[in-house]
């Protein structure tokens, strides 16, 4: 197809993709290269399983009767070869406190909302908060009675940047904890926005324990099912303190956004 | 206006601004390269910069429970999307659409600028902050944005230090990984004012507060994306300073600049390739951001821009789509593990390379994006050690597409001196005696070659020393080994 002078740039593009696709490329290097006849054949309908694939619980299918697409098998999409999530839920629990740990993020387990708010105060206390930033939530607000300082509530309806920044901490719930990476999955629906998370220069996110996932997928899909195809404007997944390593490769924590994060995980 | 990255300096040059003409590119390359080989304090620095990778990147493959596995499965999660790119792009544009965005697409660096300017104009935009984007490197985004007034502040560490040492990025992840710290703090001293420091930690705080301001008070915010998911129409942003995260959260309108190539077809596909990517690339379990974009703020939402835009570039990466037997290199995510690795990388440096994406899969990729006859001289710039090829996470076979370029250079423009050497050669390997002959003339001649240094041979000589000729040919050294060796052997080898 020649790109005609009233196409548009989209059209263009387009046809130069399915111009270039005609072409069936073989499988990535290293992966099952007997089964690429296979692959190569445009007419195949029925799905094929290489073992390159299959050993990596893949499944290759021709769905659209010219080009394979990928689909995990059910039994595989624990992906038992990806960093362990734990089986059981206290396993689970240690390996989050452990990934945590290596990141460099503090972890205060409390028992109730009472105990997450006296630790909550003891910590404005000992870095001498001003201002702290919070947002309505279940878990947040509850926290908020006791802080020995000002607080500012970031709200739809009235969003000041520049009071948020002028805080020392922001205050947030999430939306899961990754045991296998360590990570908060945050979200703009349910941790007060984009900023509130990245720019106060501690960030303090409160939790239960029921909240724990075990892999990154888990999260995803939790996410997925919960907001049912409308997804948050933003989901982002924290894996530790902000940090950079571009001096010399050495690491140092706090590079633009907090440089402390701390989760109160209850229960 | 001819796209030209070439103004790529050595260190210690002043940056070059001004656009060559590509012929110039091999004759720089081989300079620049010569020049970096000899510094040895400038070589020992980067090693001594990545030895701190190798131990890091080894502690978290293992913490996978198969790491073969994991690459398998992330390149064919990349092969897939990138052999359906026809569907998968055109679904993915639809539901970004879905989620409020707004998509532009660019079929070269000129419209890409383009559409960029435009919507800055439209904004009425005063400031613009940006966040890590190659693909602006690539389109050369900030220099035309600067032709028309705008001040652009990049607001990732070591871009913000290679922007105000006017300098392209040395290495695609580590930008300034080349500077050393006194440099660093000289350069703040200079353009920010601040009193002179060695700590790593106390610099990164100076452009920690420096930029605060400017994400509250930019209009614009630009990014790049590192995936875009088909399914949901969400954008996927990698990084660990936060940066990405405050230039997509507080100014009015985030514009985000990816390749076509960047699609997925599900989420689920980066909870594999994002633990990769952290760990191929920088050693980590994940890096520290790691966010999904779909669309501005939503209503109910406390903050986040009015307006999100898409520039989808295409660049000539349907080019490299249109050859099967290198499109994987379409499957890059840009960790930059290739470049950690290379042998070549790490003795000439990044700026030698004079292009957007250095390293190996620099080399694999600029030809078809720049043109072969110019930059073929890349894929030479490499040892044949095929250690890119095994750091790839989704297993771009990036040795061999560098030989694949060599014979489609020599097929496409073929070098008469290397096919008048090649018939030469076919001619005397195919005669027994004259092969015997010339190899008796090359002993007996050698120390005379290497007292005289003809110029086909002083260039190679320059820095090798030839071995002393042995005192019989191969075959009759062959000959007279097989006749010590028991029949039986001489019989199975036959």
């Amino acid at each position: 197809m020649s790109e005609g002078a009233g196409m548009s740039a989209r059209e263009v593009i387009l046809a130069r993709i399915r111009e270039a696709l005609r072409v069936p490329a073989p499988l990535p290097h290293g992966l099952a290269e007997e089964s690429q006849s296979q692959v190569r054949q445009p007419q195949q309908r029925a799905a094929v399983t290489t073992s390159g694939a299959a050993s990596a619980g893949i499944s290759v299918a021709h769905p659209s009767n010219r080009l394979p697409s990928l689909t995990v098998l059910p039994e595989e999409v624990a992906r038992p070869w990806l960093p362990d999530g734990g089986e059981t839920p206290a396993e689970r629990l240690r390996l989050l406190i452990e990934n945590l740990g290596k990141l460099r993020a503090i972890v205060q387990q409390v028992p109730d909302l009472t105990a997450a708010s006296d630790y909550l105060f003891t910590i404005a206390r000992e870095r001498d908060w001003h201002r702290v930033a919070w947002h309505p939530h279940p878990l947040v607000e509850p926290l908020l009675a006791g802080v020995p300082c000002a607080t500012y509530r970031v709200d739809a309806a009235d969003f000041d940047k520049n009071a948020l920044e002028s805080c020392d901490a922001g205050i947030t719930s999430c939306e899961a904890l990754v045991a296998q990476t360590g990570s908060l999955l945050v979200s703009s629906a349910t941790s007060g926005g984009r900023a509130l998370s990245i720019l106060p220069h501690v960030h303090v996110v409160v939790a239960t324990c029921d909240q724990i996932v075990a892999t990154l997928a888990d999260a995803l899909h939790a996410a997925q099912a919960r907001y049912d195809g409308h997804l948050p404007s933003m989901l982002s997944f924290i894996t530790g303190p902000s940090r950079t390593g571009d001096i010399e490769r050495i690491l140092v924590l706090g590079a633009h956004g907090p440089k402390e994060l701390i989760l109160i995980l209850v229960g | 206006m001819i796209v030209n990255d070439l103004a790529a300096p050595s260190v210690g040059h002043p940056p070059a601004t001004e656009t060559q003409p590509p012929k110039l590119a091999k004759k720089r390359f081989l300079h620049d390269a010569a020049e970096h080989v000899r510094d040895t304090g400038h070589r020992a620095f980067v090693r001594k910069a990545l030895s701190g990778y190798y131990a890091s990147r080894d502690v978290q493959k293992a913490r996978f429970r198969d790491w073969e596995h994991a690459r398998d499965a992330a390149s064919l999660a990349k092969w897939s999307a990138v052999n359906q790119l026809d569907e998968l792009l055109p679904r993915f544009v639809a539901n970004f659409e879905a989620n409020g965005g707004q998509v532009h697409w660019a079929r070269d660096a000129e419209e890409a600028r383009t559409i960029v300017l435009d919507l800055v104009r439209a904004a009425r935009a005063k400031a613009i902050i940006k966040s890590k984007c190659m693909t602006s490197e690539e389109i050369h985004l900030n220099a035309a944005l600067e032709a028309e007034g705008y001040g652009v502040v990049e607001s990732d560490l070591g871009e913000f230090i290679q922007q105000l040492r006017g300098e392209p990025p040395y290495h695609f992840v580590f930008p300034c990984m080349h500077v050393r710290r006194d440099e660093i703090s000289d350069l703040f001293g200079k353009h920010l004012g601040t009193p002179p420091t060695d700590s790593p930690e106390e610099l990164t705080m100076i452009a920690r507060r420096h930029m605060r301001r400017l994400y509250v008070d930019a209009d614009i915010g630009i990014t790049g994306a590192n995936f875009l998911v088909a399914e949901t129409g969400q954008i996927s942003i990698t990084e660990n300073e936060g940066n990405a995260r405050l230039t997509a959260a507080l100014p009015r309108v985030h514009i985000a600049i990816s390749g076509i190539e960047k699609v997925v077809e599900h989420l689920d596909d980066l909870a594999v390739l994002l633990p990769m990517l952290a760990t191929a690339g920088a050693g980590q379990p994940m890096t520290c951001y790691n966010t999904l974009y779909a669309g501005p703020r939503r209503p109910g939402e406390a903050d986040g821009p009015e307006e999100m835009h898409l520039v989808l570039l295409d660049n000539s990466r349907t080019a490299i789509l249109a050859d099967p037997e290198q499109r994987d290199s379409l499957h890059c995510i840009r960790c930059g593990a290739c470049l950690n690795v290379c042998p070549i990388f790490k003795n000439v440096g990044g700026f030698t390379y004079g292009t957007t994406y250095q390293g190996p899969i620099g080399s694999v990729i600029t030809p078809h994006l720049r043109g072969l006859a110019d930059w073929n001289h890349l894929s030479g710039a490499s040892s044949l050690c095929g250690a890119c090829t095994d750091a790839c996470p989704v297993r771009i076979d990036i040795a061999h597409h560098l030989l694949h370029n060599r014979r489609n250079a020599a097929r496409t423009a073929p070098n008469a001196w290397e096919r008048l050497g090649h018939r030469l050669f076919v001619m005397v390997a195919r005669r027994p005696w004259l092969f015997g002959l010339g190899g008796a003339v090359f002993r007996r001649t050698l120390p005379l070659l290497k007292a005289v240094r003809p110029p086909l041979l002083r260039d190679w000589l320059a820095s090798r020393d030839l071995p002393a000729a042995p005192r019989q040919s191969f075959r009759r050294q062959w000959d007279h080994r097989q006749s010590q060796q028991p029949a039986v052997s001489r019989e199975g080898s036959a």
